[in-house]
């Protein structure tokens, strides 16, 4: 068999995974591999600016396509740079491949020029990583890697190969089938197990779905399952931030988000509660609440297919270790051959009704100010023409309101960041995603602190003539950092003004965008349209409401029914057990 | 405000792994990034072909903890396999530890008179010291370290503990 570089192998074994995309940097270490890339033209290399930017348009992409996201970066800072995407990607179990180059294998541990130690920091921040120090394993790594990046729970994996091993030659043929030694995620729920799930579930009067990313990460399948299922039971759905669009909002069954800030319905559903159907989600503490008041009287099921999520924060009766697709197609036909019917869940229903007419996600209406929630309210309505539509977030009270107020209908819709909740994702997972669905439309909900911490991707943007679409609600704070220091510190706002903020205007004319700014109630929607109907790449600074506070909120350390509807609730100073928790 | 402190027991765990690079770090930075508590860890691969290590730890938390301990071990992609072996027992448990002691006349004579009970060898001696090799469970070897500081302790070496079921079965 002829040999080839290690360079040339990696990419042989990118074009046989099916790799389309890869967002990367060039840098000393990983030049053998851009010299391979040229050669290859069926690989399409987006060039970032950053290599977080790298990390989070991978996550952007691998969200809404349900393929792997590829980076490839440099050592030393191109690793180090990538690591809160690696993270970030851990965290919300997104399937992700890290290239990361490095310096050679006889200069490993001399402090050589742009050396890291790459596996060392990403260890304890990725799903698995290597180290490769020949290329003859090169293939069978690449390829490992990928089946451990999108099989069981998803994850980022890196792959850190010395410059000497990309010029290295070995032979290569596509590895054809393995199986690993030890990595054998359990992806078929116990029978046993469904058949004791699926009586509870006949048999529960208050029964509540509580589903998450799980449903998203098992593919699109999944969500249609979860739907049917619901339908059969009659029981209502809520979700964590992660599986927001696995069901659908405009479902009368749909209680809404749930936890710091999901609806009073949602919350209360979960605290009165007699079944939990924990499906895809992991008991975070933002969905708990204060962990010995929250739904104490319910059993709880559980179904994860990643065992170390099941009684990690939260004990429940049935675990079930499974995909979760094929444990709800399990649930489906045990259902149906048992021949259950949907129970009586009127009183049940009549409950949930009386909590929803509290209304929680009202908003006070402004006509002096754009209140932050109708701009979503109004990009919602704006965007229900489009054929497609991505919604991706950074962080904070934007975040939140997005979540609230815009209705998702279908998984892969929106991407944001959950677990680490990094600011900075939001904008690069929009040109990522916008990538991998150029017909899309794709809107970044951002807020001004927020779009700042990878703003420089707009150079990528207008490199790829990518038509993204920000829209920035500026409030001139920080404002869940605010909202925090009112809660907690008696307003004595510590930094979390943001001055000397850029004209954003001007700064879209600068890379060849198009900006908008929209300054009152009045211009809104005509500012949102025209967002949308402006092709190409458009930064809206849309001025909100300086000070508004996102509601409803569960105080940390409180439980579900302590739930705050609206600012008047706000009383004195945290005691510092509260101040303590995150 | 104070720290509230939990109930913990001791667990011993043993675990099948891939002898590869890195995998020592992999297990022991688990631990560390998610408050674990390792009271001992030993490794030493036992395959003919080198490509399998044992790693025994001892550990202490909660019961709720240690169960979080086997299932993010378990997770790892060289994990082939945990076993509690405090919780699957019953179970042979040993530690070895070398033990310097110094000391004349009526010392030394009780130093070799306490290792005698103990069953600890003399593997090294000159006239004023010893060094003895001493096999137990911690608990024999923590009685008999603290016997011997009270004749003349210099330094103590210690494995930590490995483990096997007991019975014909593997673990």
């Amino acid at each position: 068999m002829a040999e080839k570089s290690g360079a040339d192998i990696l990419v042989e074994c990118l074009i046989d995974l099916g790799v389309e995309v890869v967002f990367g940097y060039p840098g000393g270490a990983v030049l053998p591999i851009y010299d391979a890339l040229f050669d290859h033209p069926k690989i399409r290399h987006v060039l970032v600016r950053h290599e977080q930017g790298a990390t989070h348009m991978a996550e952007g992409y691998a969200r809404s396509t349900g393929k792997p996201g590829v980076v490839l970066v440099t050592s030393g800072p191109g690793a180090t740079n990538a690591v809160t995407g690696i993270t970030d990607a851990l965290m919300d179990s997104i399937p992700m491949i890290v290239i990361t180059g490095q310096v050679p294998t006889q200069l490993i541990g001399t402090d050589a020029f742009q050396e890291a130690d790459t596996v060392g920091i990403t260890r304890h921040c990725s799903k698995h990583n290597y180290l490769v120090k020949d290329p003859a394993k090169l293939a069978s790594v690449v390829h490992e890697a990928f089946h451990i990046a999108t099989t069981g729970r998803p994850g980022p994996v890196v792959i850190d190969i010395p410059k000497n091993v990309q010029i290295a030659t070995a032979p290569y043929a596509p590895p054809l089938s393995f199986e690993h030694a030890s990595y054998k995620p359990q992806t078929q729920a116990d029978a046993s197990a469904i058949a004791t799930a699926v009586e509870m579930l006949a048999k529960a009067e208050r029964p509540v779905f509580y589903t998450g990313g799980g449903v998203i990460n098992s593919g699109p399948k999944a969500s249609l399952l979860l739907r049917e299922l619901a339908e059969l039971t009659g029981a209502p759905v809520t979700s964590t931030l992660m599986g927001l669009g696995a069901f659908p909002a405009s479902s009368p069954q749909w209680l809404g988000m749930l936890g710091m800030h999901g609806t009073y319905e949602a919350n209360w559903a979960m605290n009165k509660a007699d079944l939990i159907v924990c499906i895809g989600a992991r008991f975070d503490d933002r969905v708990t609440g204060r962990l010995d008041a929250f739904s104490p009287n319910s059993k709880k099921i559980h179904i994860d297919i990643d065992r170390s999520s099941i009684n990690k924060t939260v004990e429940v009766d049935l675990p079930i270790v499974a995909d979760v697709g094929n444990a709800l197609t399990d649930m489906i036909t045990a259902w149906k051959t048992h021949g259950h019917k949907a129970a009586d869940l009127s009183e049940w229903w009549a409950r949930i009704e009386g909590w929803r007419a509290r209304n929680s996600l009202a908003y006070p209406e402004s006509r002096e100010e754009i209140m932050p929630q109708e701009a979503i309210a109004e990009l919602y309505r704006a965007s229900k023409a489009a054929k497609d539509v991505i919604i991706t977030t950074e962080v904070g009270q934007h975040q939140m309101w997005a979540a609230q107020h815009f209705g998702f209908e279908a998984p892969n819709k929106w991407l944001t960041s959950g677990g680490l909740g990094t600011m900075g994702y939001g904008f690069p997972a929009a040109i990522g995603a916008q990538v991998g669905n150029p017909d899309s439309l794709v809107v970044c909900v951002a807020g001004d602190a927020s779009i700042q911490m990878n703003i420089q991707e707009m150079g990528t943007a207008t490199q790829y003539r990518l038509p993204v679409k920000v829209l920035i609600l500026n409030n001139e704070y920080m404002g869940m950092v605010r909202q925090w220091q009112e809660l907690t510190y008696e307003s004595r706002y510590s930094n979390s003004y943001s001055d000397s903020l850029p004209d954003f205007v001007k700064m879209a004319e600068a890379y060849g965008w198009t900006g908008i700014r929209i300054e009152g109630p009045q211009e809104l929607a005509a500012g949102i349209a025209q967002m949308i109907d402006t092709p190409g790449p458009v930064i809206v600074d849309c001025r909100v409401a300086k000070l508004s506070n996102c509601f409803p909120m569960i105080p940390s350390g409180a439980a579900h029914t302590d739930m705050l509807l609206d600012p008047n609730q706000i009383a004195g100073i945290m005691s510092d057990e509260a101040k303590a928790l995150v | 405000m104070h720290i509230q402190e939990e109930y913990s027991e001791r667990h011993v765990l043993s675990l099948m792994v891939t002898n590869e690079a890195g995998i020592l770090a992999r297990i022991a930075g688990l631990f560390t990034a998610r408050g674990y508590n390792i009271d001992s860890l030993t490794v030493a691969d036992i395959t003919p072909d080198h490509a399998i290590s044992r790693i025994t730890i001892v550990t202490n938390g909660p019961p709720k903890v240690i169960d979080q301990i086997i299932a993010q071990l378990d997770r790892l992609v060289p994990v082939h396999k945990v076993t509690d072996l405090t919780a699957n027992g019953p179970f042979v448990e040993r530690e070895l530890a070398l033990v310097k002691v110094s000391g004349t006349g009526e010392d030394r004579i009780e130093a070799l008179r306490l290792a005698d009970v103990f069953r600890a060898k003399v593997v090294d001696t000159t006239i004023e010291s010893f060094i003895f090799e001493i096999t137990g469970t911690t608990d024999k070897i923590d009685n008999f370290v603290a016997l011997m500081r009270q004749i003349g302790l210099v330094e103590v070496g210690r494995t930590g503990v490995v483990g096997l079921i007991r019975g014909k079965e593997p673990n």
